[in-house]
């Protein structure tokens, strides 16, 4: 499965490693492996089929295909593909799940108003 | 106590059969209801493979769900020692440090599923050990175990929660692969999914859930008791 294609995605190849704090205000797709945090408030993140991520992710979406180890903290949806290995906890407004998916974690569904008041 | 070793099935290659999904009447489950019904937000591990459905069912009422496939878990080439006597065994301890590790009494309920017939004869008694202290005092433990009838190709499922009391059971499809090993012997390996490695008798079960304050016995059509065990 190759990389989207789009003008505002930002990506990281399979040859990349990339270890410490990674923020930004466009969309990014890790195919590499990436150690750390990512702070994505307002966009998204995907893990590639080849991507290994050790960090604690803050985004508005997040899919996975790829392996992700660390919480998730979406503010709007968590995908995770059929491929998709996930060790952590993962709190999101809403959360789709292949079959074949792998989840060690917690899974804690917040929906706008328990947000708001910051639950 | 092992009732089972080893793949019975030919050693030519076989094709996977298709993944089939039946549906299945609970009483264990339909008991349980009453606990997800209730007001107060509980805290549910669910030891099954990943199911999208049961997130989706817990979630959906206010509770926090917990998932780990502690059937997967044990295949990690990584626990493999060996014992006194040189047979190969898995590591326990380490198990417990990379699995089910939570504060003590963390949850309201446990769904196990049927790992116990399942899982590795050297994990079983320490992981439901370590289940007992996970469970909040009065925390409750479904467990299902097949009873005498049931032969070891017994196919493991997968537990989807589609209503109060229904279960949809979904195959884990077996893998085999024939490969002639050094000897010219034909071996048949699992790749992938689960043998039923023996069978509990009434007493056994008991004995496994000793600790426990109580224990409640569900008897099925289809070859499975239901237990129901409160901490």
């Amino acid at each position: 499965m190759s990389a989207p294609l789009s003008g505002d995605l930002a990506q990281i190849g399979k040859s990349v490693v990339i270890k410490g704090e990674l923020s930004g205000s466009e969309d990014l797709y890790v195919d590499g492996v990436v150690e750390g945090s990512i702070a994505l408030k307002n966009n998204s993140l995907t893990v590639g089929p080849n991507g290994q991520v050790k960090a604690s992710v803050d985004a508005k979406g997040i899919v996975v295909q790829g392996k992700l180890e660390g919480n998730v903290l979406a503010s709007e949806r968590v995908e995770l593909r059929k491929s998709a290995v996930v060790t952590g906890d993962i709190t999101t407004q809403r959360i789709a799940i292949e079959e074949g998916a792998y989840l060690k974690g917690k899974v804690d569904i917040q929906g706008r108003a328990e947000k708001a008041a910051g639950k | 106590m092992k009732l089972f070793r080893g793949p019975s099935g030919g050693p030519e290659a076989e094709a996977p059969p298709p993944a089939q999904k039946l549906t299945r009447r609970s009483s264990g489950l339909g008991e349980l209801a009453r606990l997800w019904e209730g007001d107060e937000p509980l805290c549910v591990l669910d030891l099954g493979s990943t199911s999208a459905t049961n997130i989706r069912f817990f979630t959906g009422l206010g509770h926090k769900i917990y998932s780990e496939d502690l059937l997967v878990a044990s295949t990690d080439p990584s626990l493999v020692t060996k014992d006194e006597e040189g047979n190969a065994i898995l590591d326990s301890r380490q198990f417990l440090a990379d699995n089910l590790v939570y504060p003590a009494a963390h949850f309201d309920a446990v769904l196990c599923w049927n790992l116990p017939d399942y899982l590795d004869e050297s994990l079983v008694r320490p992981v439901m050990g370590r289940f007992w202290s996970v469970l909040k005092p009065g925390g409750v433990l479904l467990a299902f175990f097949h009873t005498k009838d049931a032969g070891p190709d017994s196919p493991c499922y997968r537990f989807h929660i589609v209503g109060k009391d229904t279960l949809e059971m979904q195959r884990i499809v077996l893998k085999r692969e024939a490969r002639r090993g050094p000897t010219g012997a034909v071996h048949t390996a699992i790749a992938d999914g689960f043998r039923l490695q023996r069978v509990f008798n009434n007493r056994h079960i008991e004995t496994l859930f000793r600790d426990f304050a109580s224990i409640k016995f569900f008897l099925a059509r289809d070859n499975v008791r239901e237990v129901l065990v409160v901490r």
